[in-house]
C-alpha cells in the first residue's frame, strides 16, 4: 500500500507520521509543498506542525499551496486524504471537511492523553476495527471546532463526525471535552468519508514505550482496509 | 556624535575601560567601534568577573568530546553518536517581556545546538518567579509559560523537563534558563573557527532589524524603576524562521561546504564574526551595505549591535556559495555574501564605499577585561535548636496536606501540558518524573536530561549548595536508569561588584566543581548571568545544573510510580534527621535560617553506583530520590503517580518521626523491590557498605503511617494537583 506525507514549510509530525506509516507496511513517500504531482498512492496524510508558522489562520496558507491543488483533486476522485492536527487545519481552510478550528477554551496549548470514542465504522478509516473508545494523544492551541447550526444538523444527519472526546468508559460529556469543541468532536469526516480531519495523533501512540499502543490499533486497521 | 568618556559610560563601559579602549587602539574609537567594544567587554559576553573561577571547573573526561567554549558542548554516547548541549539564561529580558524574553531564550539555545551540525531531540528549562502572592507573578509565570511553549512547540522538538520555583527574592528578577540537547554523528560536528583567506562570509537567515540593540548589554546591568523603558532592547522571536533555517542549515551541513559555522546570539553580527576569526587566528572584512535589512536607513552601528534573531553566520568554502544559496533559497531565507577572512588580523567594516571601523580582534577578545573581584566567605550557619515538644504537636496528615500543596512541590502539570513534550515520537519519559528521557532514533539508547537548582541551600551556605545541586542531578538521572556523563551549567547571581554576592559566586562554583570532580561528572558548557538584582537587593544565588546521562537499553528504563501490590519499598542512604533548610522547616516551622544539609560525597556515589547495579541487574521496579520535601514527600509522589498505597512501618531509627520524614538529608533514594528478591538485593547493599532502611509494602489506594494516620490516594492526588491550576485561573 502505498501513501504521501506533505511536508509544508513548518510541518513538524512529517517525521512521525512517516516513521508510524511505514511502520504498519506503507510505503511511504515525502513530498514537498512546492511540488505540483501527487505520486500515485492509497492515502495522502497532512502532517501536524505550523505549516507557515500559523501565521493568519493555522492552515490558511498551506491551503493554498502549490500541491494542495492535486490533493483537493485527488480527495474529489475518493481518495483517502487524513488531516492530523495541523492537517486537520489545513483540511477545514480546504472547505474538503466543513467548520472551523478555534483557539482552545482556556487560550492555552495542550499536549495530553485523551480518550475519544469512535462514532461510525461504514467508512474506510475505522471499519472492522475492534475497539469503540481509543486512547489517543492531543497536542494543539488551535483545536476548539466550531460550525454553525445547519452545519451541525447536516454533520450529525450525514453521519459525518468521526470521533469525539470521551471518558476512558466513553461518556461524552463536557468534563472530558479537553478544548472547548462543540459537540465534544475531536475528529470529522467529508460526506463521502474519504476525507478525514482529526485533533487526535495517532502516531505518537504506536509504541509500548510510548504514550500508549492505540495508535497501532488504528494503523494496523487502515492499512488492512485499503488493502 | 563624538566619542567621549561619557558616551563610553553610557554604553555601560568603566570609565578605566574606556581608557584601556583608546590606548590600545593609540585612539579615540569612533561610535560603531566604542558600540563593538561595549557588547564584547559586557560581562554577558567576556564572562571578565567570572573567567577567573570558571577556569577551576572540571571540563575533561572520558566521554568530553568538546568542552566549554564553542557554541555547546558534546559527549560522546558511543556508537558514533554524540549529544550536544547547552544551558543558558534569558533572565533580564523576560522580566522586562515575558513571552518574547523567553521565547527567544529557547530560540537561542537551539541555534547554540543546531549550529554544531546536531538536530535538537528535547528542550528542558529552569524558571523561577517571586512569591506567588507578589502583583507580577502570575503574569509573568503566564508570559514565560506561554513563550517557551510557542517558541519550542512551533520548532517541533519536545520539551521533557523542567523545574520551576517560587521566592520572594526573584520578585524584581525572574529567571529563565533553557537548555537544549541535540543528536549528531561524532563526525559530523561543526565548529565555530574560521580557516583559510578569502573564505566568503555568508549571512543565512531572518534580516536585520533594530530590535535587540544592546540585549547583551542590557542583560549586564542591574534594573532600576526605569527598567520598562528598556523593552526595545528585548529581542523578537519567529520560531516559524527558526524551524526553516533548522532545516536549511542540516541540509546544507549534510555536505562539505562549511568551514565554520557560528550564530548571532548575544552581541548578533558583532560577536559571531569575532569570535570565527578570533578563533581562527585570522581578520575578517564585511560590506555591511550587504547584510539583509528589515528597516530603511540601518546604520552601521545598528547592523553591528541589532540581537535580531534566527540569524548564522558561515564561512563557505570557496565556489560552494551558489550550492549554499539554492538550499536556502528553498527554505525561502535570506542569503548574501557579506565579506571574507583576511590575513589583516583586524575587523574591517565598510559602509557606502568607507571604511568605518577598524579593530585588532585580540583587542577585544584576548585583551578584553579580567577581573579579580573582591569576595566574602560565607560561614557555615549555626544548627537550629528545634523543640521536639512543638515537633510532637503536629499532626503527620496536617503536614503532608501543606507539604504537597506549597508551591516548590506541587504539580506543575499546568505548565508541562503546554509544552509539547511527545512530538518526534521519542519521548519514553515525560515531564514530572526524575529526569526526562528521549530514545535516540532508531536506536535501543535513550538519553536522560534533568535540570536542578537549590537556591535555598546556596543562599544558607555556597558551597554546600554548589555541591548539592550537583549530586542532586546526578542522582536524578541515576533514578530513572540513566549512568551520569555530564552537565551544563547556568550560573544565575546577583552583581559581581557587591562582595557577598561575587563570594556566592565563587563558592557555588568551587562546591560545583568538586562535586562534579568527585563524581567524575564534568562540567562541558554553560553561562553566567550576574546583575540579577534590583537597585541593591539581588537574589537568592541559584545556579541550574543540566544533567545528561546514557540508558543503554532504553526498556531498562525506571520510573517513580508504584508498581505492582506487595512490592517492597526500601530507603537507600543514611537519614540522619537534617531539618535545618528544609521545606519543612520553613513552611511548616517558619524557620528560615540554619546550615543547608551536609553533602558526603564518598555516600552520593556510592549510593548512586550501587543503586545503578540494582537496576543493571533488574532489582528495581521503580525509584525515586529524595530531596525537597524529604522522605514522606517522595513516598506521597510514588503513590500519585502509580495510584497505589503504602502501609508504612514505624521508622527504626531513633529520632522523631516528623524529623524522620521531612528531613532532607543527600544522598538517598527509595527503591521499590520485589518481596523474592530482597535476600539478594540486601547482599549487594551490604558488599557495598550502603545504609538502608526497610519502609513498608505497597497496598491498594491509601497510605497507613504507623497504624495512626491513613489518607487515601485521591486525597494526597487533591493536594498536589489543584494549586497551580487554581492559583493561574484564579
Amino acid at each position: 500500500m502505498k501513501s504521501t506525507v506533505i511536508t509544508f514549510p513548518g510541518s513538524n509530525c512529517d517525521r512521525d507520521i512517516h516513521v508510524a506509516l511505514k511502520k504498519f507496511g506503507f510505503n511511504n513517500k515525502m513530498v514537498w509543498h512546492d511540488d505540483n504531482e501527487l505520486p500515485k498512492c492509497d492515502l495522502v496524510v497532512l502532517p501536524g506542525g505550523f505549516s507557515y508558522g500559523d501565521y493568519l489562520r493555522c492552515g490558511s496558507m498551506a491551503a493554498k499551496s502549490k500541491i494542495m491543488q492535486s490533493v483537493i483533486n485527488f480527495a474529489k476522485s475518493g481518495g483517502l486524504v487524513m488531516g492530523i492536527c495541523n492537517g486537520f487545519q489545513i483540511l477545514v481552510e480546504t472547505g474538503l471537511v466543513p467548520g472551523v478550528l478555534l483557539r482552545n477554551k482556556y487560550l492555552e496549548f495542550i499536549c495530553k492523553n485523551v480518550f475519544v470514542k469512535i462514532d461510525n465504522k461504514d467508512n474506510p478509516y475505522f471499519k472492522n476495527i475492534e475497539k469503540d473508545v481509543f486512547e489517543f494523544h492531543i497536542a494543539h492551541n488551535e483545536g476548539n471546532y466550531f460550525c454553525t447550526k445547519d452545519q451541525l444538523k447536516e454533520i450529525e444527519d450525514n453521519n459525518q463526525v468521526a470521533i469525539y472526546y470521551c471518558s476512558e468508559k466513553g461518556k461524552t460529556e463536557e468534563t472530558f471535552n479537553p478544548n472547548g469543541s462543540i459537540k465534544n468532536i475531536a475528529g470529522i469526516f467529508n460526506k463521502e468519508k474519504n476525507v478525514l480531519g482529526m485533533m487526535p495523533h495517532p502516531e505518537r501512540m504506536i509504541d509500548q514505550s510510548l504514550s500508549g499502543e492505540d495508535g497501532s490499533l488504528f494503523f494496523k486497521n487502515l492499512i488492512n482496509n485499503i488493502k | 556624535m563624538t566619542v567621549n568618556e561619557k558616551v563610553a559610560i553610557d554604553h555601560g563601559l568603566k570609565a578605566d575601560e574606556y581608557k584601556k579602549i583608546c590606548n590600545l587602539l593609540k585612539r579615540t574609537p569612533n561610535l560603531t567601534e566604542l558600540g563593538i567594544f561595549s557588547a564584547m567587554w559586557n560581562e554577558h559576553c567576556s564572562y571578565k568577573s567570572s573567567r577567573l573561577h570558571l577556569k577551576k571547573l572540571p571540563t575533561r573526561g572520558k566521554k568530553v568530546i568538546q568542552g566549554p567554549g564553542e557554541n555547546a558542548g558534546v559527549i560522546d554516547i558511543e556508537d558514533g553518536d554524540a549529544i550536544v548541549f547547552k544551558i543558558e539564561s534569558h533572565n533580564h529580558p523576560s522580566f522586562i517581556e515575558p513571552y518574547q524574553g523567553a521565547a527567544t531564550g529557547v530560540g537561542g539555545i537551539m541555534r547554540d545546538v543546531f549550529t554544531m551540525g546536531a538536530r535538537p531531540i528535547a528542550n528542558l528549562n529552569s524558571i523561577h518567579f517571586g512569591s506567588p502572592q507578589h502583583k507580577k507573578t502570575k503574569n509573568l509565570l503566564r508570559g514565560v509559560v506561554h513563550g517557551i511553549g510557542g517558541y519550542g512547540n512551533c520548532m517541533g522538538v519536545p520539551t521533557i523537563a523542567g523545574q520551576t520555583s517560587f521566592d520572594s527574592s526573584y520578585n524584581g528578577n525572574i529567571l529563565v534558563n533553557a537548555m537544549t540537547l541535540g543528536l549528531v554523528k561524532k563526525d559530523k560536528i561543526f565548529y565555530s573557527k574560521a580557516a583559510g583567506l578569502n573564505k566568503p562570509v555568508i549571512y543565512v537567515g531572518s534580516k536585520t532589524g533594530r530590535d535587540g540593540i544592546h540585549g547583551a548589554s542590557m542583560a549586564s546591568a542591574s534594573f532600576d524603576e526605569k527598567i520598562e523603558e528598556k523593552k526595545p532592547t528585548v529581542q523578537v522571536g519567529d520560531p516559524f524562521t527558526e524551524k526553516l533555517l533548522l532545516e536549511a542549515c542540516l541540509e546544507l551541513m549534510a555536505g562539505d561546504s562549511i568551514i565554520a559555522i557560528q550564530d548571532m546570539g548575544a552581541a548578533g553580527l558583532t560577536s559571531s564574526s569575532i569570535e570565527m576569526a578570533s578563533k581562527g587566528n585570522l581578520g575578517i572584512e564585511i560590506n555591511l551595505n550587504k547584510v539583509p535589512c528589515r528597516e530603511t536607513k540601518m546604520t552601521p552601528y545598528e547592523i553591528m549591535l541589532s540581537e535580531s534573531q534566527e540569524r548564522m553566520l558561515i564561512v563557505l568554502e570557496n565556489g560552494k556559495e551558489e550550492l549554499a544559496k539554492k538550499i536556502f533559497d528553498k527554505w525561502n531565507l535570506d542569503f548574501a555574501v557579506i565579506g571574507k577572512t583576511t590575513d589583516s588580523k583586524n575587523i574591517e567594516l565598510f559602509f557606502d564605499e568607507q571604511k568605518v571601523a577598524s579593530i585588532p580582534i585580540n583587542t577585544l577578545v584576548e585583551n578584553s577585561p579580567m577581573y579579580d573581584r573582591q569576595w566574602k566567605k560565607a560561614k557555615l550557619p549555626q544548627k537550629n535548636k528545634i523543640k521536639k515538644d512543638d515537633l510532637k504537636k503536629l499532626k503527620i496528615k496536617d503536614v503532608i496536606k501543606k507539604i504537597l500543596s506549597n508551591p516548590n512541590i506541587c504539580s506543575k502539570e499546568w505548565i508541562w501540558q503546554q509544552y509539547d513534550h511527545t512530538v518526534m515520537g521519542d519521548t519514553i519519559q515525560k515531564p514530572g518524573g526524575d529526569s526526562g528521557v528521549v530514545r535516540v532514533h532508531g536506536t535501543n539508547k535513550a538519553i536522560a536530561a534533568t535540570v536542578d537548582s537549590s537556591a535555598v541551600y546556596c543562599w544558607a551556605h555556597p558551597l554546600s549548595g554548589g555541591k548539592q545541586i550537583v549530586c542532586e542531578s546526578w542522582r536524578n538521572l541515576i533514578s530513572v536508569g540513566a549512568t551520569p556523563i555530564a552537565i551544563t551549567n547556568c550560573l544565575n547571581f546577583g552583581s559581581p561588584e557587591n562582595e557577598e554576592n561575587m563570594g556566592e559566586f565563587v563558592e557555588c562554583v568551587q562546591g560545583i566543581g568538586e562535586a562534579c570532580k568527585y563524581l567524575n561528572f564534568p562540567v562541558v558548557s554553560g553561562n553566567v548571568s550576574f546583575y540579577n538584582q534590583t537597585k541593591e537587593i539581588g537574589i537568592k544565588p541559584t545556579p541550574s545544573i543540566g544533567g545528561v546521562g546514557l540508558i543503554k537499553d532504553y526498556t531498562k528504563m525506571i520510573t517513580m510510580d508504584f508498581k505492582e501490590l506487595n512490592n517492597l519499598v526500601l530507603l537507600i542512604g543514611k537519614t540522619e534527621g537534617h531539618i535545618d533548610q528544609s521545606l519543612f522547616a520553613r513552611t511548616i516551622l517558619n524557620e528560615k535560617n540554619g546550615p543547608p544539609p551536609e553533602i558526603n560525597l564518598f555516600n552520593e556515589k556510592n549510593n548512586g553506583e550501587t543503586i545503578l547495579q540494582l537496576i543493571k541487574e533488574n532489582f528495581v521496579k521503580s525509584a525515586h530520590d529524595v530531596s525537597l520535601g524529604g522522605t514522606l514527600t517522595a513516598i506521597c509522589k510514588m503513590c500519585i503517580k502509580g495510584d497505589k498505597g503504602i502501609i508504612l512501618d514505624k521508622p527504626k531509627s531513633l529520632i522523631n518521626e516528623i524529623e524522620y520524614f521531612f528531613s532532607e538529608d543527600q544522598g538517598r533514594y527509595i527503591i521499590e523491590i520485589r518481596p523474592g528478591d530482597l535476600k539478594k538485593v540486601i547482599k549487594i547493599l551490604d558488599e557495598n557498605s550502603v545504609h538502608y532502611e526497610k519502609l513498608g509494602k505497597i497496598i491498594e489506594k491509601y497510605m497507613s503511617i504507623d497504624q495512626k494516620t491513613n489518607i487515601t490516594i485521591d486525597e494526597l492526588k487533591s493536594y498536589n494537583t489543584n494549586w497551580l491550576t487554581n492559583y493561574m485561573r484564579s
